[in-house]
């Protein structure tokens, strides 16, 4: 991987940063200039309204989209300065996803959906079945792993989902609405061992969510609205990088 | 809570002293407010006198009081009645916010912002309640789970509240 451009100044301690991103979509702008630090190690949830920019804002720090203008930062390095090919390792190797639908391949059976990015990433196929397994187990889906996961319920699947983000072993793990299709019972058990494993694993975990019942599992939560950060910490004030830096 | 209904309901399962059913109300019901022994016996006192338990003849042994009490028939019936009527929905919340947003828009004053600390402060009771239910029994996990639902329908207002704002302030202003 090639070494990208480092900013000269870097927030301590931070993981993950917004710096004044702007991304449009056409002509209609989903962020306005959105700054935000994450901590190494933290449950950040970002709660917006549909439209607000969250979504957007996850996938530019994930280096899935890049900004028109400013920055996404991780662990010091610019995402959106990376190329693309090195961008697709990063998100392959130190990033976890877990979307509303679970996005699994449901032809495939949920032993190969956790296995698939660990057989991309040249594991062994010995080596990914069996951690596979153990994280289907740690998730209470070990009795699932010959299933298709076309063939799994709701919350079956999200169990899937999270098993193949953490089976990587991620330094973070994005997650955009993650109960968003499941009922309160099985969302919050999702929660719990989202949350629980991506402790016991040293995760930091970014939650995108409209449910603030989801919100409420984070250390710290940020709201967006019109595009724009606001920290919980400091009602009513736009986040910034120099106050993202004073809040943690 | 009622005190008395909820000593009521717990008599109907087993006649108890009044030591027992102190003990059980604090346990599932007093969430770390303890009843006193006083107000326990005197509820029972008044819960004979209107028919609704009846006392065992005294027992022999220490303490204030040793008689086993039993629910009646109209014991029973008043407990059946309290449990199937709806609680009162109460829009607490709104009515002093609501007070609180009309009075600053009326006044010219930053309501966007004390519903942005409002917000704050919904959501830190929020991270308070679920870290509570991390580590907590079941019956505290049940009873979390009744504020965290009503203070996401408080945030729900909130926010839709901070949505009409500048509708609100023109109703209220121009009047």
């Amino acid at each position: 991987m090639n070494t990208p451009a480092v900013p000269a100044c870097v927030s301590r301690g931070s993981l993950i940063e917004a710096r004044g991103i702007y991304k449009s979509f056409g002509q209609t702008p989903a962020l306005r200039g959105a700054n935000l630090t994450v901590r190494q190690g933290e449950i950040f949830a970002i709660m917006g309204p549909s439209g607000s920019g969250k979504s957007t804002l996850l996938h530019c720090l994930a280096g899935i989209f890049t900004p028109d203008q400013g920055d996404a930062l991780f662990d010091g390095q610019i995402v959106n300065a990376m190329s693309e090919a090195d961008r697709t390792k990063l998100r392959r190797t130190a990033f976890g996803f877990v979307f509303q639908f679970g996005q699994l391949v449901p032809e495939l059976t949920a032993a190969d959906n956790v296995a698939l990015p660990l057989l991309l990433n040249r594991t062994k196929r010995k080596v990914a079945y069996k951690t596979a397994d153990t994280w289907l187990d740690k998730l209470g889906v070990g009795d699932k792993g010959g299933r298709r996961t076309g063939e799994l319920s709701g919350g079956e699947a999200q169990r899937v989902a999270v098993a193949r983000a953490l089976a990587l072993a991620p330094k973070v793990i994005f997650a955009d609405e993650p109960t968003g299709s499941l009922d309160s019972l099985t969302g919050e058990k999702v929660m719990d061992l989202l949350t629980d494993l991506a402790r016991e694993q040293g995760a930091t975990v970014v939650i995108v969510t409209h449910d603030a019942r989801v919100a409420a599992y984070a250390e710290r939560v940020a709201t967006v609205r019109d595009g724009i950060v606001f920290s919980v910490d400091l009602p009513g004030v736009p986040a910034s990088p120099a106050l993202a830096k004073g809040a943690s | 809570m009622s005190v008395p209904l909820t000593l009521l309901g717990l008599l109907e399962r087993e006649p108890s002293h009044g030591y027992d059913l102190k003990r059980d109300y604090d346990t599932f019901f007093g969430r770390g407010k303890q009843l006193p022994f006083g107000q326990v016996y005197a509820t029972l006192g008044r819960l004979a006198r209107d028919g609704k338990a009846v006392a065992g003849d005294a027992e022999p042994g220490e303490g204030p009081d040793r008689k086993r009490y039993a629910i009646t028939d109209a014991g029973r019936h008043e407990v059946d009645a309290w449990l199937a009527e709806p609680v009162e929905p109460e829009p607490h919340l709104q009515t002093v916010l609501f007070a609180k947003v009309t009075l600053a828009l009326m006044l010219g004053k930053p309501a966007s912002a004390y519903l942005d600390t409002q917000r704050a402060a919904h959501i830190r009771r929020m991270q308070e309640l679920t870290e509570l239910k991390r580590t907590g029994p079941l019956v505290d996990v049940l009873l979390a789970d009744h504020a965290l639902y009503h203070l996401e329908a408080d945030l729900r207002w909130i926010d839709l509240t901070s949505a009409r704002l500048a509708d609100l302030a023109e109703a209220v202003t121009n009047r």
